[in-house]
């Protein structure tokens, strides 16, 4: 864009400089906050200039929560490892399961395969709460109240539709004949999944268990309704700062500092990732 | 080496049917192109011989076995896709180096696959990845990974359609030595008759799911089955003209746009004719400027000028119009001309206007 007019970049240059700060201030907002006490925060005007203090994740990491009507236990760091833990594993678990059904769907045609892909699919815009009261009482009888699987389970109704309807259209992307190329030259159909399809469907299936993590580390009521206080992820734990001699706006801005930032490096990470090319070039399109 | 053979094989897509009772054998070392139109069939063929779809009837045979059913990988067959097919993610080395079905040591993987790319002259390029390959290239490279595994049956779709015309003059050259020099039996699947002409020991002519006529490349130009093989191989393709032609005595007779024309009767069978097409390729027009037997009146409605030759929209008295091809130092220079054009009589084709199929009518090429 060399040849644009000056003014042209001027105006270019002001819009995004908007466009950052309408989608950064609340992220630099709160990254401010979290270094600053109850009273600090709540001060009106309120000041760009203060005294920094650790104390927000010093409570955090101890889990001792000082408030003025005493202090209380928190477990917010073990809230932020079984995020983790929740989230690695129903990722994980959904590409294992969605990536060859992606797969299958992407190149079988079979008796209801539309029907069960969209089945899958409504899955993502079926409102959770319709869902939550007949499962809390299967998980009841089935004994997975509570239990890491069982929320892991459930976070396959949000990890793997979303798995499986963007690297089918991945798979879709390649042609069928670079596998039977492969094919021909002797090797089985778990070969051509594993050493062609795989791996150039690759971005995308990075770009799925991305997305899929950051769904479930965002998720907020299955937890909610489906595990108790040790089980429970960061979204459900950060209740905890709503105390009965009010609402802890330091801890709160801390912890969300906290569990934004391993998904904001992932996703930083992974997108000079995904830019790299696809497979442009091999195939005349 | 094996020998392919197709025994009334037989595919149909829903209510289409792409592949009709097709039978057709290759010999080990022969090439035979399968020619055709877009959407006869051809690509359909190949791919039922490499097993990505299994033929609804018939049988496949390789060296006398059957392989419907076998999976791809074990049917001992080399294919070189239209779009290539390289995996982009390998480079042309490992693209190569992937058709040796045999897993052969890395030294001697290394080995074949640098005699391979010497052969196609692809050395140069072998670090490189597709994309970084130009089209030739790519092809090169493609068909360095099918040869490099010694298949017995070597299917190639449509090599040189994606290749510039330089290229595709030079590869024209080079394939028939490089296909022969692998000995198996190669079929050659394209849209373009003059490829299949110059690469193919026999043509398999193939319209609508049907092979129609399975010869050599100068019989099937010299006699094609029907009129719809006739109008496949020749550019500019074959002038027709509807006639009833009666019989005479060593002769017919037939009325081209109201001239009377007297053709060759050589054949018995042709005794009897009914309605039919009369063929005379442009290549055997002769236009003149005197009238005289068997000359057809005509005015030159448009010239084209073609290197070599000049191909005239001649335009008779009925309104009818054919395309003569004339050497372009010819003194037919202007158009709006009234001329005559003529034909030796042993240069026309009549087929049967009901089925389309050629009447025995022998035809000789006339000499330039």
């Amino acid at each position: 864009m060399d040849h644009s007019s000056l003014a042209g970049r001027i105006f270019r240059g002001i819009a995004l400089a908007l466009v950052l700060v309408f989608f950064m201030f609340p992220i630099v907002w709160i990254f401010l906050m979290s270094f600053q006490t109850n009273e600090q925060i709540l001060r009106i005007p309120p000041h760009i200039l203060f005294e920094p203090t650790l104390a927000n994740y010093q409570a955090l990491i101890s889990g001792q929560l000082r408030t003025t009507a005493g202090n209380l236990e928190i477990s917010f760091i073990r809230n932020l490892m079984n995020s983790f833990a929740l989230s690695s594993a129903a990722v994980v678990l959904a590409l294992l399961l969605g990536v060859p059904a992606a797969y299958a769907f992407a190149r079988f045609k079979f008796r209801l395969g539309e029907t069960i892909a969209f089945t899958l699919l409504s899955f993502r815009f079926a409102p959770p709460l319709l869902v939550l009261l007949p499962l809390s009482l299967y998980y009841q009888q089935l004994g997975l109240n509570d239990t890491y699987f069982g929320i892991v389970w459930v976070y396959q109704l949000i990890a793997l539709p979303l798995i499986l309807w963007i690297v089918r259209g991945y798979f879709e992307d390649i042609s069928p004949d670079i596998e039977h190329a492969y094919r021909l030259a002797g090797h089985s159909w778990r070969e051509a999944f594993t050493r062609i399809a795989v791996p150039l469907a690759g971005p995308g299936i990075a770009a799925a268990g991305l997305l899929s993590f950051i769904f479930c580390w965002n998720n907020f009521v299955f937890a909610l309704i489906l595990a108790s206080a040790d089980k429970q992820p960061v979204t459900v734990g950060a209740l905890a700062f709503v105390t009965a001699s009010g609402i802890q706006y330091g801890q709160i801005a801390a912890a969300i500092v906290l569990s934004v930032t391993p998904t904001l490096l992932l996703a930083l990470y992974a997108q000079r990732y995904l830019v790299e090319g696809l497979s442009l070039g091999a195939v005349k399109g | 080496m094996a020998r392919l053979e197709l025994n009334a094989v037989g595919k149909s897509f829903g209510p289409v049917r792409c592949a009709d009772d097709l039978s057709l054998a290759v010999e080990p070392g022969e090439i035979v192109a399968v020619f055709g139109p877009s959407g006869s069939g051809k690509t359909v063929l190949l791919r039922m011989i490499a097993g990505m779809f299994e033929p609804d009837k018939g049988d496949i045979l390789v060296g006398g076995q059957s392989i419907v059913g076998a999976p791809p990988e074990r049917r001992g067959i080399g294919m070189a896709f239209q779009n290539f097919a390289l995996f982009p993610h390998m480079s042309a080395q490992d693209n190569i180096a992937s058709g040796l079905r045999a897993k052969a040591a890395a030294g001697e993987v290394a080995s074949r696959v640098k005699s391979i790319s010497r052969l196609l002259k692809i050395e140069h390029v072998l670090g490189h990845m597709p994309r970084e390959l130009s089209n030739g290239q790519k092809q090169r490279t493609a068909l360095a990974r099918a040869l490099i595994g010694n298949p017995e049956v070597l299917l190639l779709d449509d090599p040189l359609r994606n290749v510039d015309a330089k290229l595709r003059y030079e590869m024209r050259l080079e394939l028939p030595n490089l296909l022969r020099r692998s000995s198996a039996a190669v079929l050659y699947v394209t849209q373009d008759y003059r490829e299949a002409m110059a690469i193919a020991d026999r043509i398999a002519v193939l319209i609508d799911g049907r092979l129609v006529q399975i010869a050599r490349p100068e019989e099937i130009y010299a006699r094609p089955a029907s009129v719809a093989v006739a109008r496949l191989f020749g550019d500019p393709s074959i002038n027709l003209a509807e006639v009833e032609p009666v019989a005479g005595q060593g002769s017919f007779n037939a009325q081209v746009a109201g001239t009377a024309v007297r053709l060759e009767a050589a054949d018995r069978e042709a005794a009897d004719l009914g309605p039919c097409w009369l063929g005379v390729r442009p290549d055997d027009l002769v236009v003149t400027r005197q009238a005289g037997e068997n000359a057809i009146p005509a005015r030159i409605v448009a010239i084209t000028p073609m290197h070599e030759k000049a191909v005239l929209l001649l335009r008779f008295s009925d309104g009818s119009e054919w395309l003569a091809a004339l050497p372009q130092d010819s003194s037919m220079a202007s158009a709006e001309d009234g001329v005559f054009v003529c034909f030796a009589p042993e240069a026309a084709l009549l087929f049967d206007r009901a089925t389309g199929l050629r009447v025995g009518l022998p035809y000789r090429r006339q000499a330039a």
